[in-house]
């Protein structure tokens, strides 16, 4: 098992401290759900563990290595956004095969129909532009996308914002798979019955700290999420 | 996971060939840069000639064809970052292994590409309106003109990576990069000038301006490759 560990993270924009000090653990096969109000830091939490930014304190290790801005570092983490991350004027399988090609993977043909059929778009017309997608087909397609390269990181923020219901309960099932896959998931939600659908470890940020982290062998009920959250996010929580 | 690494020119050139397939899919920055450019050129035409007699002095037009080359240009890079921010592209473009420097060169070879291509059609066009020859010295017009163009586009893509997420982009994009490439503009102008004069091209000045072009372009393009990551990550 590989973890990404946080030791002492911090981010500050001019004199504003978006996370402080947060220092946590998570491991691979595992889902982990951030919770918290509008700026919390979820979105600035979620920016150094892509790697697209650097934290002000402290340092993120995957294994035994420090993430940064190497390169290298970033082919471990996919990432599925409420922005699907795509070309809008090219075709699904033109989006793949461009990043299939930048990230050096071989076959990207291959690979790029195998990872259509994955997530249920084999049969989209293949001169259909990404723009006249549905919002679950493009989301679908952005969870591809973040697997091609088979990351073993899996970054998710609010990935079911605007999806139909149908469509939430198809990535609360692509989530599973992942974390059965033996992938590191990491959710960002504001929607407390997704997260204890699939959590296995609980955080939540309040004003930039730590307020809660737990991790519990049979998951979360909504119940106790539902009352963590309003708990660890009052003042003084 | 990966096998290999592609490799730093073959990483620029898919992101090159990827802003090319965009745009010619709808070809919408290229009609819009051309029909910029050619308004320009008419607005001067109808401004500058009077009577019969359609021609202008050189210097008159070579500034007249790079004032349309400035806007054309600057409307071209708003748009072409305007597909990146669209959906956060850019964001996925940024997570990618690619190094940033390899983003920031394709991303200049494509803005050279289409900002040279309407070049290509808005020269001839003002030879016709301002009844001035461009044949004789056709190969070092354009070379100048490729030149400026990459001086222009190797500062544009950066400035326009860093407003990305600005509300008043379009405006800052002008305010920012209108000074810096002025220098690119004018000797751009100086520049040809000197090669349309039909009595007396003076071939030694010509030489002179090309020569500041390349240098602006090698000293915008080394600037960008190092400055485009902070500027585009924001960090």
């Amino acid at each position: 098992m590989t973890t990404l560990r946080l030791d002492g993270v911090g981010k500050t924009f001019g004199r504003h401290r978006a996370l402080i000090d947060i220092s946590t653990t998570f491991s691979t096969g595992q889902v982990a759900v951030v919770l918290g109000p509008n700026g919390a830091g979820k979105s600035t939490l979620l920016g150094i563990l892509s790697t697209l930014m650097q934290p002000t304190t402290g340092a993120v290790l995957w294994g035994a290595e420090r993430m940064g801005r190497d390169s290298n570092m970033r082919t471990a983490v996919g990432y599925v956004g409420h922005e699907p991350g795509l070309y809008g004027d090219l075709t699904a399988r033109e989006n793949l095969s461009l990043f299939g090609s930048l990230y050096g993977i071989p076959d990207v043909g291959a690979r790029v129909g195998a990872m259509l059929t994955r997530v249920g778009l084999g049969d989209v017309r293949p001169d259909a532009a990404a723009r006249t997608f549905s919002r679950g087909m493009m989301q679908r397609l952005s969870l591809a996308r973040a697997l091609m390269h088979e990351p073993p990181i899996l970054l998710f923020d609010e990935p079911a914002a605007a999806l139909d219901p149908q469509g939430a309960d198809w990535l609360t099932g692509e989530i599973r798979q992942e974390r059965a896959a033996g992938r590191l998931v990491l959710l960002v939600t504001h929607d407390l019955d997704a997260a204890a659908s699939v959590a296995d470890q609980l955080l939540v940020l309040r004003r930039g700290r730590l307020t809660f982290d737990e991790t519990r062998a049979g998951g979360f009920a909504p119940e106790a999420v539902r009352s963590l959250y309003q708990e660890k996010t009052r003042a003084g929580g | 996971m990966p096998a290999a690494s592609p490799g730093w020119w073959a990483q620029a050139a898919q992101i090159a060939r990827k802003d090319l397939r965009l745009e010619w899919r709808s070809r919408e920055v290229l009609f819009t840069m051309t029909f910029l450019a050619t308004l320009v050129v008419l607005i001067f035409s109808f401004a500058f000639i009077a009577g019969d007699d359609s021609s202008l002095s050189p210097s008159v037009t070579a500034g007249i064809l790079w004032v349309a080359v400035l806007f054309s240009g600057t409307v071209g890079l708003s748009r072409t970052f305007d597909r990146e921010r669209e959906g956060e592209a850019i964001r996925s473009l940024l997570l990618s292994p690619v190094p940033r420097s390899a983003i920031y060169a394709g991303k200049v070879v494509a803005t050279t590409v289409l900002m040279f291509m309407v070049e290509l059609i808005v020269t001839p066009l003002a030879a016709v309106f301002f009844s001035t020859t461009i044949s004789t010295h056709a190969a070092w017009l354009a070379l100048l003109l490729l030149l400026g163009t990459i001086g222009f586009a190797a500062v544009g893509v950066v400035f326009s990576a860093g407003l990305l997420r600005s509300r008043s982009r379009d405006v800052l994009l002008s305010v920012m990069l209108f000074p810096i490439v002025a220098p690119v503009v004018m000797a751009g102008a100086r520049g040809t000038s000197l090669l349309l004069d039909p009595a007396t091209p003076d071939m030694g000045g010509a030489l002179l301006w090309t020569q500041v072009l390349a240098v602006a372009a090698v000293v915008f393009v080394t600037v960008g490759l190092w400055a485009f990551e902070p500027v585009a990550t924001g960090e």
